[in-house]
């Protein structure tokens, strides 16, 4: 009696108990018809095992982990819990935190504020106010949060986009460029503010954050891939989407104490 | 960055983004693969491989460091293509997803157009077997994929799949057969 075809798949994947195979491998070797069926069945599931890969581009990692990136940094129940407790990371946000709230609050409610300020949509540079917790002072401090929120946001798509482009299609860059130039030209006056504020530490990352956008703005019309790719390795050389990441993220929660405070000061 | 798994594992744990970064680099196209092969969609296999970190990252602290970080990866992506499988009837017919082996053909992936990885399998040889796995209804490439490419058992498949041994089996067997069809003329004319 013949293998039947179900059999040779199981005696193929070694799902017959130690009995039956021992028995399907005699049969094998007195029966040529089933050999035979045997030995096909090999060479189509070896045909199958060789060939179906799927062959992905030269940048797959790099477009997973932009794409992941920003997920990785939402805070999250359990994961979130994990992220506070670890010294490294708490050091970081604590840096950071420390970085945003210093730039725009230092001058403000120390004795010698007198250090320029941005205030508005319109970045307009202007004298720090009288010191103090006045609900005008709180709306300034919550659009110059906006602003700045805004800014990070626009700025950290901007990154992702540069870093999962594809560099064989680059057809569209040409708005990338002046979006960047925008972008630039914006990161330049908060770059002033906190350097006049005396926030070196913030300043440096938007000097980074602005020379990677003045690199995109300054690009040639028809951009190359070797261009494209010394744009992605500064940006991961400096860990800057991270940075904006952070930094973009903690204006947020500023920006919601701030909308919390005054609801409670007007209750 | 270390070499091993291990190290770079413990390094990520204590919130070094750089070292899950390492670990995506190193993973991410055998996830990718895997996923591609059990749910047969490019797009479905992309979604697969965020969730798939996603959930690492967050689970990490779970991951016993004596374990091997790529099975236990792979294992959350198997999950993961599962989910998304399981959804597929809700999300496609309106199929309540309780009898997942009943999928007839009128549920079978769709991937027969050309797309651009499909354009990237060059010889005839690539094209037939892609061709025949796109074949497959949803639960036959599950299954086929998870004892074929990852080597799990019958038994194993069956937990994943929330199938009794029998029709886990039959799955198989039916893939099989459909790839045997469309293969075999490729095969005998050697």
């Amino acid at each position: 009696m013949h293998l039947t075809e179900d059999d040779l798949v199981l005696h193929y994947y070694g799902e017959l108990d130690a009995a039956a195979s021992a028995r399907a491998g005699e049969h094998l070797r007195e029966c040529a018809d089933c050999h035979a069926s045997f030995t096909t069945l090999q060479r189509v599931l070896a045909t199958v095992e060789s060939a179906a890969l799927v062959d992905l581009g030269e940048g797959f990692e790099r477009t997973v982990w932009a794409r992941l990136q920003p997920s990785l940094e939402r805070p999250h129940k359990g994961w979130f819990s994990w992220f506070v407790l670890s010294p490294a990371r708490l050091a970081w946000v604590g840096a950071i935190v420390f970085l945003v709230a210093g730039a725009f609050f230092a001058g403000r409610f120390s004795q010698s504020s007198t250090g320029p300020v941005i205030a508005g949509n319109d970045h307009a540079v202007t004298n720090g106010d009288t010191p103090g917790n006045s609900p005008s002072t709180n709306f300034r401090e919550q659009v110059l949060l906006s602003d700045l929120g805004s800014h990070l946001d626009r700025s950290q798509m901007m990154l992702i986009e540069l870093v999962s482009a594809d560099p064989t299609d680059l057809v569209g860059f040409a708005s990338e460029r002046t979006r960047a130039g925008e972008l630039a030209g914006d990161n330049r006056l908060y770059r002033q503010a906190a350097l006049a504020n005396g926030n070196t530490s913030l300043a440096a990352v938007l000097d980074d954050l602005e020379q990677v956008l003045m690199d995109v703005a300054a690009t040639p019309d028809k951009v190359s891939a070797e261009d494209l790719n010394d744009v992605r390795r500064r940006i991961e050389s400096k860990g800057l989407l991270l940075k904006v990441r952070v930094m973009s993220t903690d204006v947020q929660r500023r920006q919601k104490a701030q909308i919390r405070s005054r609801a409670g000061q007007s209750s | 960055m270390p070499q091993t798994d291990a190290a770079t594992v413990a390094l990520a744990r204590d919130g070094d983004s750089e070292a899950f970064r390492a670990l995506v680099e190193r993973h991410s196209r055998a996830v990718y693969r895997l996923a591609h092969r059990m749910t047969g969609s490019a797009q479905d296999a992309e979604d697969v491989v965020q969730e798939t970190f996603l959930k690492a990252y967050r689970q990490l602290s779970r991951f016993e460091s004596r374990a091997n970080f790529s099975t236990w990866l792979h294992r959350i992506a198997v999950n993961c293509s599962i989910d998304l499988i399981r959804s597929r009837p809700r999300r496609e017919a309106g199929h309540d997803g309780a009898d997942l082996d009943q999928l007839g053909g009128d549920e079978r992936v769709q991937t027969t157009q050309a797309s651009p990885e499909r354009l990237m399998l060059s010889t005839e040889v690539q094209d037939r077997v892609m061709d025949a796995m796109s074949s497959l209804s949803v639960m036959e490439r599950a299954a086929f994929a998870l004892r074929h490419f990852e080597g799990q058992s019958i038994e194993e498949i069956s937990q994943a799949l929330g199938l009794k041994a029998n029709a886990t089996k039959h799955s198989i067997f039916r893939a099989v057969k459909k790839m045997r069809v469309a293969l075999e003329p490729l095969v005998s004319a050697d």
